[in-house]
């Protein structure tokens, strides 16, 4: 459902990107709409975290265009598209490992002046992640692969975004903790955050979605609801194995 | 020889610290850059050096329109100061403007950015170099005298295993300015919101744009205060030593990169406490190796021994003294 002006939340329209000479993305077309969960699947090296750079700014698209919230911002830079109510939780969590767990937070907020405002909004991130609560005063590199993806979607969310991105957050995690995610993150959605989630893990990715794209190298070859996704012949073979 | 080594020991602290907080004020800038960027900002001992022809510049200014006469020292030396550190924080700026972040764009090498930095000490050595000899006559420059009075403690008669100390009355201009400069600048790195967001582009660049984050701000803010530092700085060598010429920024900043090196680079404190201890250790070598060694060598050696302690130093701690390193997991 697009909105009443006909067009989609965040729309990538023939992006093409590239790394050096290295083409990465050979003209995606994708859309969100707002209060969606959409799973952008694929294997390693189909172009989902490039797809996910080009949206955030980290990659210049070279042709194509994104829309954000009716407004362009193919040609933005990272702290720009992260203005606009972008937040993406990059692969890996990219903690800042000698930053303590507070200031992590705080630094989510980067952008926000009001203390009191900072303050509210690390209490609703304590809400989903008590645990983080605990380690305020800790050093985030000192921290479980769990704690730290904890502290990378809280760290998000201290932006308050409109658009929240996440790049396989269930990597390199114990079943249970990558369970505990996904449902904080259905949660979230719940509460009205849209939310584009980048997985390997397609199963679990295609159950919390509303809708999916199958990327391979470089360009969508499926799109549809989760659920018809999730039992639909090729990506059963390919992903669900 | 010991009695001999202990006797001078007050006066070695007292010029090793002059030395050693120079240093450690010089020694910042670069690993401020360092841990920011990985470049090691070569031109960084031509900023300071500018920063003291600066400095004498304004202060040859005041006294012509008979400022100097009028007005007390301590006054002077603050409008000074200001100034050169004020005009060499834009430099900083305008340099990374201009040399550096073009390169980064393009994702050039770190080795050519080194080049670069290298490029532009010798741009900054001529262009001071020819400024000073069109203004004056000559490139060696004598300013005039601030703080001269000399003290006399007498050390002596209380701990008779000493000599007497004796100091400008500049010494305590310098330890007083540059402790306040490394105080502030800790408060600002540790506390402030501007200095969380440095150090967080210095762990990882790319996820602190991410944070919404303007990157080359952060860059630009980071050159500035370590500029300015550096050009207060050479006001302040200025002042203890008198003479100035355009090429004291290269072997000083050679000393405060070591000093970085020394505490571990890209570690504020440890750029510190590196130069505190280079200085001190560089002025106990002038004051005894010729005792030590019988004459064999003189105190023109002392170069040579404050690196033989470079060396070993990083054989047994290769991060710096108070580099650690931190375990991160993934």
């Amino acid at each position: 459902m697009a909105n009443e002006n006909g067009t989609h939340f965040l729309e990538l329209k023939q992006v093409e990107s590239f790394y050096g000479k290295i083409q990465a993305l050979n003209g995606i077309d994708l859309y969100i709409n707002e209060g969606e969960i959409v799973t952008l699947i694929g294997s390693n090296g189909a172009g989902k975290s490039t797809t996910l750079k080009s949206i955030s700014g980290q990659v210049q698209p070279k042709t194509g265009t994104i829309l954000f919230d009716g407004t362009d911002i193919t040609k933005n830079a990272p702290h720009q598209t992260a203005l606009s109510g972008i937040a993406q939780v990059p692969e890996g969590r990219r903690i800042f490992p000698r930053l303590t767990v507070r200031e992590n937070l705080q630094i989510g907020a980067f952008s926000v002046k009001d203390k009191k405002v900072v303050s509210e909004r690390m209490e609703r991130v304590f809400g989903y992640f008590p645990r983080l609560k605990e380690r305020l005063e800790q050093k985030g590199g000192t921290m479980s692969g769990g704690e730290q993806q904890m502290l990378a979607i809280g760290r998000a969310l201290m932006m308050k975004p409109k658009l929240l991105m996440l790049d396989e957050p269930s990597m390199g995690l114990a079943p249970i903790i990558v369970e505990q995610i996904f449902d904080i993150v259905k949660e979230m959605n719940k509460e009205g955050m849209t939310i584009l989630l980048v997985e390997q893990n397609a199963f679990q990715a295609l159950q919390i979605a509303n809708r999916g794209y199958v990327i391979q190298t470089g360009s969508i070859v499926l799109e549809g609801k989760g659920s018809e996704l999730m039992t639909n012949e090729q990506v059963r073979e390919a992903y669900l194995a | 020889m010991l009695q001999q080594i202990i006797q001078i020991l007050p006066q070695v602290l007292v010029d090793g610290l002059t030395l050693g907080f120079i240093y450690a004020v010089v020694a910042i800038g670069y690993t401020l850059v360092y841990g920011i960027l990985e470049l090691i900002n070569f031109a960084h001992g031509d900023v300071f050096m500018t920063g003291s022809f600066i400095g004498a510049g304004v202060l040859f200014f005041l006294m012509s329109i008979g400022f100097l006469s009028s007005v007390p020292s301590l006054i002077v030396f603050i409008i000074v100061i200001l100034i050169a550190a004020l005009a060499t924080g834009f430099l900083g700026v305008g340099i990374e403007r201009v040399a550096y972040r073009p390169l980064r764009r393009r994702n050039a090498p770190k080795l050519i950015a080194l080049i670069t930095s290298i490029g532009i000490s010798f741009i900054l050595e001529d262009v001071v170099r020819f400024i000073a000899e069109l203004k004056t006559g000559n490139y060696i420059i004598t300013a005039p005298s601030l703080f001269k009075t000399q003290y006399h403690l007498n050390i002596h008669s209380i701990m008779p295993f000493f000599h007497n100390v004796t100091f400008q009355a500049s010494f305590l201009v310098v330890l007083v300015v540059t402790v306040v400069m490394l105080i502030s600048l800790d408060i600002f790195v540790n506390r402030t919101k501007w200095g969380m967001a440095m150090r967080a582009v210095a762990q990882d660049r790319e996820t602190a744009s991410l944070m919404s984050i303007n990157v080359n701000r952060v860059i630009s803010v980071t050159f500035f205060i370590g500029s300015a530092l550096g050009g207060a700085t050479g006001v302040l060598f200025m002042i203890q030593y008198g003479t100035i010429d355009p090429y004291i920024g290269f072997i000083l900043g050679i000393k405060a990169f070591t000093a970085a090196v020394l505490g571990g680079i890209g570690n504020i404190r440890g750029a510190m406490l590196g130069g505190i201890l280079l200085g001190l250790m560089e002025m106990f070598a002038a004051a005894n190796l010729s005792t030590i060694t019988h004459g064999a060598m003189g105190a023109e050696y002392k170069d040579v021994f404050a690196f033989i302690i470079l060396i070993l130093v990083l054989i047994f701690k290769p991060e710096g003294l108070f580099g650690k390193a931190v375990v991160e997991k993934v």
